[in-house]
């Protein structure tokens, strides 16, 4: 039973993700395919969308992915085909938006966490650094009594 | 200086906090349209049947109609449709798109329940559909007197869309042509 178990875990590893690419769907060139699929990965699925439609088996990403490889095999350039797909549904559909002026503030945001976030923790660690080149008060007469009859002891008074 | 220090946060907290509530009320699944006041995508489809006249880009135009993307296999355009017969009945100008359906499904489907539509075309690849950017059915297309969109609605037409959306759209577009 465990050996099964461990066998079945195993099976389960080797299991990769699978494209939703089907075979009467692919190019018989096969420079063109990979370029189709290539394109299809950058290509947001419009009905489950968080897949490329490399990736999704809604039936209008079959027909998108059927468009990509019209258009490959009619001669366009990646860009034409990005372009046709675009010209149909946006911007949206590039899973790499371009940077323009609507996205300008999303592809700008990490520099505008990490230089104020950079520049606050530099001037946290030059202060703290400084408190902590601070010389310790050394004990009073009595502070020092106190220790030594710890350490005889072994026991505070 | 000292006092800086904590408003800076707080009114950072408010501008994300902003932001991030702005985007609840938006619902990502309706992408905006790229045909906005463009003219439709040429097209020139046949009917449900060999009788049928069909539907072509050059049907549009003259005066503003509504184009309503459909299909057998869509669940919501039957909760939609009893909308659509009210209007027709009502004397609005609808034309079909049956959109990736079986070869005779659309025409029974309609034959159950009853034709909205002035003209209907036939997209069983659903080619015209992706010209139009449609990503489900039911979607419904305004288009003026130009044969240019207008307006698109995803989902079904329930009263209150026709009420306060497309009615008032229909009449503006019908006085400006």
């Amino acid at each position: 039973m465990k050996r099964l178990a461990l066998g079945l875990f195993c099976a389960l590893l080797l299991a990769g993700p699978v494209a939703a690419v089907l075979p009467e769907e692919q190019l018989a060139d096969p420079v063109l395919e990979a370029r189709a699929r290539e394109i299809s990965q950058d290509l947001r699925c419009v009905v489950c969308q968080n897949q490329s439609i490399d990736d999704s088996d809604a039936p209008l990403a079959a027909d998108l992915r059927a468009i990509v490889r019209e258009r490959l095999t009619a001669g366009d350039s990646d860009e034409e085909v990005m372009a046709y797909i675009v010209a149909r549904y946006g911007n949206f559909v590039l899973l790499k938006p371009p940077l323009d002026g609507q996205t300008l503030l999303l592809w700008s945001a990490p520099l505008l966490v990490l230089i104020p976030g950079g520049l606050g923790l530099i001037l946290y660690l030059r202060r703290r650094g400084r408190a902590g080149a601070v010389e310790p008060t050394p004990l009073s007469a009595e502070e020092r009594r106190a220790l030594a009859d710890i350490l005889k002891t072994g026991d505070a008074p | 200086m000292r006092r800086l220090a904590f408003i800076i946060p707080v009114v950072l907290f408010l501008m994300v906090a902003a932001a991030l509530g702005l985007g609840l009320r938006r619902d990502p699944s309706i992408l905006p349209s790229m045909l906005i006041d463009r003219p439709i995508p040429a097209f020139d489809l046949a009917g449900l049947t060999p009788d049928d006249p069909g539907l072509a880009s050059s049907d549009f135009g003259g005066k503003p109609v509504l184009l309503n993307v459909f299909a057998s296999w869509c669940v919501a355009c039957v909760i939609e449709h009893p909308m659509l017969l009210q209007l027709q009945a009502q004397g609005v100008t609808i034309h079909g798109l049956d959109w990736k359906d079986e070869p005779g499904a659309g025409a029974d489907w309609l034959a159950q329940r009853g034709n909205p539509y002035a003209l209907i075309g036939s997209d069983p690849r659903g080619r015209t559909g992706i010209d139009f950017g449609v990503t489900g059915a039911p979607e419904t297309f305004v288009i003026d007197g130009h044969g240019r969109v207008r307006y698109r609605h995803v989902g079904p037409i329930t009263p209150q869309v026709w009420a306060e959306t497309l009615q008032p759209m229909l009449t503006r577009l019908e006085t400006e042509t």
